[in-house]
């Protein structure tokens, strides 16, 4: 096992999610490698510290009157079953790993596994990540105007792409710029809106994710996810705006895209 | 008629004897995703009245991330709805120490340690309310509510994978974080406790 194998599994291995077999490998290469020894060594003591420090929060006792309360009474002659049990810890990899002995190639299943059955959950994931990204200070504009003839030209060159820029104030959502950012390794454009305080990337690249008929909606850590593909284009919108809102966003950009009837 | 009202009944015992021993689990969660206590409280009432209604459609596998993933919708509804930025706030400010009740129990801590320990609670409670998102999520399911990787990822709606990445991070930073905050902390002595 080298040091990059030993580095992935050591969080499993103090959380108890690795098998007797793997945490074999992990600890016998721990013995002989004083850096990845060092390494859980922290992370061990960390876990320590925290499961020592109080962490959980009980619930006062006014919330849980208030629940109950909430709840509509059972009346007392009836007596049910109880079937729920405390769910029971299961190892992830327990399942598949029996008998494999390369925790390398355990760990470069795991990541094809994952790209390949959920890519569309991982560029959303990215997406989100990038628009978190951008609304900390000074990361939001490269290319900051209003004005979509400057922001359209400043993406040549940059992204293989000539993603549509569409000025939308007089619909309520103000142009703030462009950005270049990168999701799944590719360069991707990013259009800068915003509606009141709220800021609306607007993602856009010849593939990003898997191509699907209309708008896929998803919340993503209270971020409203948007992922429709059109003219070739996939196009992510990302914003704390209300979902019915960022559908209008998206309807709008959409007709601008696409416009009905001949013209 | 009275088989329908029995069967109403007998769903509310179910759900009852089901969801709530879970409560503290659903409340810790929520406070480190809402911060203040009140939305927190609010947070778990709707979740228990949502996850009511969705109980009959309810086919297992563990009531407690089920309940988990129902409440963290209910945050980030709220979230959306409210329009609100996160913003990484003291933790404890405004709060009364006393509604933080930390659960460990541990024999006897002689009463230096104990200061020490709640300091140092408060400190590593900041350190998680001040992470990012999705790796506070990730970081407190693992180690607040004690969920598996595959629980996490049901309640996150992400894969496995990401989970694991998550909590590397959400370690990351955690522990660069806290060398800081040991560092400048001032220690806590008897009678400067707030």
């Amino acid at each position: 096992m080298n040091c990059a194998d030993c580095e992935l599994l050591l969080h499993p291995l103090i959380d108890g999610e690795l098998d007797a077999v793997h945490a074999r490998d992990v600890e016998a290469h721990a013995a002989t490698c004083a850096g990845c020894a060092e390494k859980l060594k922290t992370l061990r003591a960390m876990r320590e510290a925290m499961a020592g420090a109080g962490l959980k929060f009980a619930a006062p006792a006014s919330l849980r009157s208030r629940v109950e309360a909430a709840l509509p009474q059972p009346s007392a002659d009836i007596i049910a079953p109880r079937k729920f049990s405390q769910p029971s810890r299961r190892t992830f990899f327990g399942g598949f790993a029996a008998g494999a002995a390369l925790s390398g190639a355990i760990a470069a299943t795991l990541a094809v596994g994952v790209f390949r059955s959920d890519q569309n959950q991982q560029v959303a994931d990215e997406v989100v990540s990038a628009h978190i990204r951008s609304l900390q200070a000074g990361h939001l504009m490269d290319v900051e105007t209003s004005d979509q003839h400057t922001v359209k030209p400043w993406f040549d060159g940059r992204v293989d792409v000539a993603p549509p820029v569409i000025d939308l104030t007089a619909q309520g959502f103000t142009l703030l710029g462009g950005r270049l950012d990168y999701i799944d390794g590719e360069p991707v454009a990013s259009v800068v809106y915003q509606r009141r305080k709220h800021v609306i990337n607007l993602f856009v690249a010849q593939r990003l994710g898997i191509a699907h008929a209309g708008a896929i909606a998803e919340t993503i850590q209270g971020y409203n996810v948007r992922h429709w593909t059109e003219q070739g284009l996939d196009f992510w919108a990302v914003s704390d705006l209300a979902g019915d809102e960022l559908d209008e966003f998206v309807q709008k950009i959409s007709a601008a895209v696409h416009p009905p009837g001949p013209s | 008629m009275t088989g329908d009202a029995n069967a109403e009944q007998d769903k509310a015992r179910r759900f009852r004897d089901a969801a709530l021993p879970y409560l503290d689990d659903v409340y810790a969660l929520a406070r480190y995703l809402m911060r203040g206590s009140a939305d927190a409280e609010d947070a778990v009432q709707e979740c228990y009245l949502r996850a009511l209604r969705h109980f009959d459609s309810y086919r297992g596998p563990a009531m407690k991330p089920w309940l988990l993933a129902i409440l963290r919708n209910v945050c980030n509804a709220d979230f959306a709805r409210r329009g609100k930025q996160e913003i990484a706030a003291d933790y404890s400010e405004g709060e009364p120490a006393a509604e933080q009740v930390p659960m460990w129990q541990e024999p006897q801590p002689s009463p230096e340690t104990a200061l020490l320990r709640e300091q140092d609670g408060a400190t590593i409670r900041r350190l998680i309310a001040e992470l990012p998102p999705p790796y506070r999520e990730a970081i407190v399911l693992r180690e607040v509510n004690d969920l598996s990787y595959q629980q996490i990822a049901e309640v996150a709606g992400v894969p496995v994978g990401t989970v694991m990445s998550r909590l590397a991070r959400a370690r990351s930073i955690l522990r660069s974080a806290w060398n800081v905050a040991e560092q400048s902390a001032p220690r806590m002595t008897p009678g400067s406790a707030p």
